[in-house]
C-alpha cells in the first residue's frame, strides 16, 4: 500500500480525529495495513500486546476460553473502534484472546513505535491517553451495563 | 341483568367493562416468553389498536396484567400479545390452552407516533421483552416503506436464546430495506453477531440524527442509557419516544397505580415524548 492511502486511512480513523497532522504524521510511521480472515486472533490472551488495532470494516469478538465450557464472547468490536489497550500498560501482555468474527481490515499500529514516539513527545503521549481512556471508559461503562442485566 | 362479561358485544363505551375472548393459539418464543393470540368472540369482528397502546388481558379467576398489543395493527381480527411469564397471571395465561377463555379489556393509552415519522429516519431500541411493544410499528413501516428514510431496529437481549420473533425478524432483514443489529449480553460458542448491550450500538449505527425520529422500549435503566446516547449522537429530546411501565389496574387514569408525578401512565402513557418525561428519569424515588 502506498504510504498515501496509508496515510488517508489512518487520517479517516474517528480514533485519530482531532489529532494535529504533525501527530498522524508521527502515528504513520508505526502504521500498517492489515487484513484478517474469519477466525484469525488478532492476539491471544497471555501473548504480547505488541499492537493497537484500529478497526476499519468488520468485526472483532473478544474471547475468553474456559475449560471444558468453550469459548465466551464478552463483547463484540466493530467499524471505526479499536482494539487493544494493553500494549500502553506494563507488563505488555494480552489479556484475553481477540478473534476475527468475520474479515477484519484494520490498521496495526506497532506498541514499542507507539510507546517510544509519545515517550518522545509527550503531547502525543497525552492524546493517546486521552483516547484510549475514552475507549476504555466506554467499555467499562458496557461492561456495568451487562453486569446489571439490564433487559431484566 | 346483563352480565359484565357477555360475549358477542362489540367494544363497549365503558373502558372499565372486559370482554370475553378466546385463546387461538399460545406459541412459546423463548424460555419464559410467550406469545398469545386471542379472538374475539362472535358478534366482534375487529379489534382495531394503535401501536404501542396495550390491552389489559385477565386470566378468569386469577386477575388482569397489561400487556401491550404486538401483533399488525391492519390484522385486528386476532389480537396479539407477548408477554414474559413472570407472576400469578402471566403464569395462568401460560397455562391456558386453545379455546379458553379470557377477558379483554381496551385497548388504552397513547402511541408511537409512527405517522410523525414520515420523510424521517426511523430508529427503535429495544430491550429484552421490549421488542414486543415495537413490532407493531416494524409492520406499519414496512407496509409502508417507502414513507420513511432509513428504518433501523437495535436490539438487544440477554443470550442468542432469547430473541424474540427470530424468525420475522431475519425475514425483514433479508427484504434489505430494514437494518438490523441484534446484540447479546452473552455471545455462545455459535454466535457470530454482537456482543454488548444495546446501547453500544447507538453510536456506530447508520442514520442522520437531525432528521431521526427514535423510539425506544425495554426497562428503564436501559432507556435511559439509549436516550443518552441518541442524545450524544444529536438526536432531538422531542423526536425521542419512549414507553414507560407502570402498575396499570384500572387502565383509565381513576384509580392511581400507576401514577407518577402528575402523569397517570395508562392513560397519558404509555409512550411518551422524551422531552415530556425527561424530569422523571431524574427522580431516583419514582
Amino acid at each position: 500500500m502506498h504510504l498515501e492511502d496509508l496515510s488517508r486511512l489512518l487520517s479517516e480513523h474517528p480514533f485519530v480525529h482531532g489529532l494535529e497532522a504533525r501527530h498522524v504524521a508521527f502515528l504513520l510511521g508505526c502504521a500498517s495495513n492489515v487484513v484478517f480472515q474469519k477466525g484469525d486472533f488478532l492476539f491471544r490472551e497471555g501473548g504480547p500486546a505488541d499492537k493497537l488495532y484500529l478497526v476499519r470494516y468488520g468485526s472483532v469478538g473478544l474471547q475468553v476460553h474456559f475449560p471444558a465450557k468453550g469459548t465466551h464472547t464478552f463483547n463484540t468490536v466493530g467499524d471505526g473502534e479499536v482494539v487493544g489497550w494493553s500494549w500502553l500498560v506494563e507488563p505488555y501482555v494480552a489479556r484475553f484472546d481477540s478473534v476475527a468474527l468475520s474479515t477484519v481490515r484494520a490498521l496495526a499500529l506497532d506498541a514499542k513505535c507507539l510507546r517510544r514516539k509519545c515517550d518522545e513527545d509527550h503531547e502525543l503521549g497525552y492524546q493517546m491517553f486521552a483516547r484510549i481512556a475514552q475507549v476504555m471508559e466506554r467499555r467499562l461503562h458496557a461492561a456495568r451495563l451487562q453486569l446489571l442485566d439490564v433487559y431484566g | 341483568m346483563a352480565s359484565l362479561l357477555e360475549p358477542g358485544v362489540a367494544l363497549r363505551p365503558d373502558p372499565m367493562v372486559p370482554r370475553l375472548v378466546t385463546l387461538e393459539r399460545t406459541r412459546a418464543e423463548t424460555a419464559d416468553t410467550f406469545t398469545m393470540e386471542l379472538v374475539a368472540p362472535d358478534g366482534v369482528t375487529e379489534f382495531p389498536f394503535l401501536p404501542g397502546q396495550f390491552n389489559m388481558v385477565g386470566a378468569l379467576g386469577v386477575g388482569e396484567v397489561p400487556i401491550s398489543v404486538s401483533g399488525d395493527p391492519q390484522t385486528p381480527r386476532t389480537i396479539v400479545h407477548t408477554t414474559r411469564e413472570v407472576g400469578a397471571v402471566t403464569n395462568a395465561l401460560k397455562q391456558l390452552r386453545p379455546g379458553a377463555a379470557l377477558t379483554l379489556r381496551g385497548p388504552y393509552g397513547t402511541a408511537w407516533p409512527v405517522e410523525a415519522c414520515s420523510g424521517h429516519d426511523v430508529v427503535l431500541i429495544a430491550g429484552g421483552i421490549g421488542l414486543a411493544p415495537l413490532r407493531p410499528v416494524i409492520y406499519e413501516v414496512m407496509r409502508q416503506r417507502a414513507r420513511f428514510g432509513r428504518f433501523l431496529v437495535l436490539y438487544g437481549t440477554r443470550s442468542p436464546e432469547d430473541i424474540l420473533f427470530a424468525k420475522e425478524l431475519s425475514r425483514w432483514r433479508s427484504q434489505f430495506d430494514m437494518e438490523l443489529l441484534v446484540t447479546v449480553d452473552r455471545g455462545t460458542e455459535h454466535w457470530r453477531g454482537n456482543v454488548g448491550v444495546v446501547t453500544k450500538l447507538v453510536a456506530r449505527a447508520p442514520f442522520e440524527p437531525r432528521e431521526t425520529v427514535a423510539m425506544v422500549c425495554g426497562p428503564e435503566v436501559m432507556m435511559r442509557f439509549a436516550v443518552a446516547e441518541l442524545r450524544a449522537r444529536g438526536v432531538a429530546e422531542p423526536n425521542i419516544h419512549v414507553s414507560l411501565e407502570r402498575n396499570m389496574k384500572c387502565g383509565v387514569g381513576l384509580c392511581g397505580h400507576c401514577q407518577l408525578r402528575g402523569e397517570f401512565i395508562c392513560r397519558s402513557g404509555p409512550v411518551y415524548s422524551y422531552d415530556r418525561v425527561a424530569p422523571l428519569f431524574e427522580v431516583r424515588e419514582l
